[in-house]
């Protein structure tokens, strides 16, 4: 009885805290404060990890700087709260931040039991596999017997055993708790494969004796689409976020990028005229902007900050950064991958 | 006669001369002999363990020093073909500043530095038994500095509402009807002030009134009667002026004027650039972690010791109550409690420093903790000396100032110090609700893919190790040397 008392109160308490965040329009809160609160990673190379300078970097962290760029045209104007990943979600709905943009992946029960939304994927990630090349093999369907390393009692494990069995493939696994030594494990050659989510795959390649002697198979075998999250019930705030990150990609398919953008502005065409908010030929603004309350430019602003989607990418994670990341399934979906955001108009 | 004489030729007139001990006992080859090598099993011992030990020294020189690389601009350089390099110190060179501050702005370090060296100014002459002026060293250190740091670090700039400063003001004056009590003792300052605390009960009603009735006109009415308790109060000690009147009146009066003072510093700006305590990290947070909860667990810890063998039923049972409530929760869950479960609680927009409860957080838990250190040292004082103590008419405090606490302290301290050292340790734990301490701030710097090497995670472990080493190892040896100078007369 006692417990149920209290497991009532409680549950009272939460829903009217989610109650009152979810009247306030977090867009008109940042633009008062003069800042976007953003949530991001303790460390993550290539999506937000702090460098020497005390410069946040990495593509969420930019895409926090996006969505400042755009409200303020001044991508500076953000503070970044590390997170752990436990807290991350309470962070978001006691309004301690006003955006979570820290690898998050999206699932459905995040998505509707816990008054958050998932405003798009910066980085359609999944669980991979490397090998070493002296090894020679192309495909994740030539592993038949292998041994793999991987971490104890996660998904990944249980994700492995999946496909192997799937595929009518033998194989042993060699599990380790701490990732660092699973890595390791793998670098000391006692196993042939080593699994984990593929950007990991990445990161961790660099701390191998000889990054260069392995290499990441193509195959994905998970689904983890990473992406900034907002609370849900704050439409204006949400529309916001979620158009930041489509102008990113409609940016880039259009061929804008940090260094054209204000020459595009003088282009005839219709499509990049309307992205840039250039005023129509009767001298009458299109009013993208001013209809989700920002600046008829914003999108000038975003990309002059941060560049489109994939100068974001190459800068961060791409094949001239110590990742070496290539864009795969997160090119555009012109080039074959699945970025692609609905057109501005 | 002569026969005599001749015998007593015989008898030497003095003692032998003492000859050298052999050689196999004495020098270093017979501390060898004694410490080492005494019998074969030992000889054995001594000889496996001790290759082992210098095995292992060799190692650690050659990954440290002799195969380690030194220069380099980032991870290319602790990159060997072969893979096999020993430590990788320019990462270490590039990262260490932000391992000692955080993300502290780097044109505002200044700030840091001036702290740490005012804080190690003051507290040095305070460790040292010789020094001169114990108290106004004390004072500085316990009431300026604290104050100086906290402006110095966060940059000051505290808003305070106008409400605020008349609020602390009312509670202070409130708080001087515990003058005439002080001065005289219970019964005798509750004689000697009717009307004082009669004003402060009214002006404590008229605080909690308007809390229900929104009306700025009751909380002025009871600051007035604030006021009016403290001349009253005041006025009984000044009547018959007495030296412990007059002592106790001019403490509260400048504890008052100190408060008051505080806030306004706080609140004024004095062109330090605000620094938010999410930029702080590093050694820095480490530091301020473990010293306010050192600070702060030591005097709650005695005070909820004493509690806990009061006589008094509602304190003791407040005591036990604190006691085990924060005993019986791992650390962990008390941050994850204050990091994850307050925010919920509190209305929106009310959201409190995260480092500020953090800070509370720790300094509670290790308070609990310290509280039943001290009572073992409680424990062990024998029933004669309160006895002895209430024999000679000591009041309480005077018995615990004087006689008991002197003792139990001395007993406690290498429990004291095993708690301190164990909670420098124990900040690292901050680190998962995500305020970079030393031991975050060292593992997002390896994450830096600039840096990523086989040979970059060790490195840093190895430094951490090192630092903290350095850390608890000065306050043990510090611990064993005041040890040492209270030992009167109990050495065994």
């Amino acid at each position: 009885m006692k417990s149920k008392v209290f497991a009532w109160v409680f549950g009272a308490a939460i829903s009217a805290v989610a109650a009152t965040a979810a009247q306030a329009g977090t867009l008109d809160d940042v633009k008062q404060k003069g800042f976007v609160q953003c949530g991001v990673s303790q460390g993550l190379p290539g999506f937000s990890n702090p460098d020497s300078n005390n410069n946040w970097t990495g593509m969420d962290v930019d895409f926090c700087r996006a969505v400042a760029a755009a409200i303020f045209n001044d991508p500076s104007k953000v503070k970044f709260t590390p997170l752990s990943a436990k807290e991350r979600f309470t962070a978001l709905q006691s309004g301690e931040i006003d955006l979570l943009s820290r690898n998050t992946t999206w699932t459905m029960s995040r998505d509707t039991s816990l008054g958050l939304k998932f405003a798009g994927v910066m980085y359609y990630d999944g669980q991979g596999f490397m090998v070493r090349k002296s090894l020679g093999v192309d495909s994740a369907l030539k592993l038949d017997g292998a041994t793999v390393c991987t971490n104890t009692g996660t998904t990944t494990e249980l994700n492995l055993a999946d496909f192997f069995k799937a595929n009518n493939m033998k194989y042993q696994v060699v599990a380790i708790e701490n990732s660092d030594e699973v890595v390791k494990a793998y670098d000391e050659g006692r196993c042939d494969i080593f699994t984990t989510d593929q950007s990991g795959l990445y990161a961790e390649r660099l701390k191998m004796k000889n990054p260069d002697d392995n290499i990441i198979l193509p195959e994905i075998i998970s689904k983890e689409p990473l992406g900034p999250v907002v609370r849900q019930g704050d439409d204006a705030w949400f529309n916001v976020v979620k158009w930041t990150y489509y102008a990113l990609l409609n940016a880039e398919e259009l061929g804008i990028t940090q260094a054209n953008v204000e020459e595009m502005k003088a282009s005839t065409n219709p499509e990049i005229k309307r992205v840039l908010g250039v005023k129509n030929e009767d001298g009458s603004a299109a009013g993208f902007g001013t209809g989700i309350g920002l600046d008829e430019e914003w999108i000038v602003y975003v990309i002059k900050a941060v560049g489109n989607y994939g100068e974001i990418f190459e800068r961060n994670v791409g094949t001239n950064t110590p990742l070496k990341i290539a864009r795969g399934v997160n090119a555009l979906w012109k080039n074959g991958g699945l970025q692609y955001a609905p057109p501005i108009r | 006669m002569t026969k005599q004489h001749a015998s007593i030729a015989y008898v030497r007139q003095e003692d032998a001369p003492l000859l050298p001990a052999p050689p196999s006992e004495v020098g270093i080859q017979g501390w060898l002999r004694k410490n080492l090598f005494s019998t074969p099993f030992y000889s054995v011992l001594t000889v496996v363990l001790g290759g082992l030990i210098l095995w292992f020294i060799w190692d650690v020189f050659q990954w440290a020093i002799v195969t380690a690389i030194w220069t380099g601009s980032n991870r290319e350089a602790c990159l060997v073909p072969d893979g096999v390099t020993g430590a990788c110190w320019p990462m270490v060179r590039e990262k260490f500043p932000q391992w000692i501050y955080g993300f502290y702005p780097v044109e505002e370090r200044w700030r840091v530095n001036t702290v740490c060296i005012v804080g190690v100014l003051a507290l040095a002459p305070m460790l040292m038994p010789s020094a001169p002026y114990k108290t106004l060293n004390a004072l500085f250190l316990l009431a300026v500095f604290p104050l100086m740091a906290l402006i110095l670090l966060t940059g000051g700039h505290f808003s305070f509402a106008f409400g605020s400063y008349v609020a602390t003001l009312g509670l202070l004056l409130l708080t001087s009807v515990t003058v005439p009590l002080m001065a005289f003792g219970l019964e005798e300052g509750i004689r000697r002030n009717p009307h004082g605390l009669i004003s402060a009960a009214i002006s404590v009603g008229g605080w909690i009134g308007s809390l229900y009735v929104s009306g700025s006109a009751i909380p002025w009415t009871a600051l007035a009667f604030g006021i009016g308790a403290a001349v009253f109060s005041l006025g009984s000690v000044f009547k018959e002026p007495s030296l412990s009147g007059r002592t106790a009146a001019y403490t509260w009066a400048s504890i008052v004027i100190g408060i008051m003072l505080a806030m306004l510093l706080l609140g004024a700006n004095l062109g330090l650039v605000p620094v938010e305590t999410s930029q702080w990290g590093g050694l820095l947070v480490t530091l301020v972690v473990s010293v306010t909860g050192i600070v702060a667990s030591l005097p709650l810890g005695i005070l909820l010791a004493l509690g806990r063998r009061s006589q008094m039923p509602v304190v003791k049972l407040f005591s036990i109550i604190f006691i085990e409530l924060w005993r019986g929760v791992p650390l962990i869950t008390v941050l994850f409690f204050s990091s994850v479960m307050l925010p919920l609680f509190l209305p929106e927009g009310t959201s409190f420093d995260k480092l500020l409860r953090a800070l509370i957080g720790v300094a509670l838990f290790s308070a609990a903790y310290m509280a039943e250190v001290v009572r073992s040292g409680l424990q062990a004082i024998p029933k004669g000396q309160y006895e002895g103590a209430m024999a000679l008419g000591l009041p309480f405090w005077q018995m615990m100032n004087k006689i008991i606490l002197p003792q139990a302290l001395k007993i406690s301290i290498p429990n004291i110090v095993g708690n301190f050292i164990s909670l420098f340790k124990d900040t690292t734990l901050v680190s998962i609700i995500g305020i970079f301490d030393l031991l975050g701030m060292v593992r997002a710097g390896l994450k830096d893919s600039n840096w990523a090497a086989p040979s970059s995670t060790p490195t840093g472990y190895f430094t951490l190790a090192l630092m903290f080493w350095i850390f608890c190892f000065a306050m043990s040896r510090y611990s064993i040397y005041t040890e040492r100078r209270l030992n009167t007369g109990h050495k065994r």
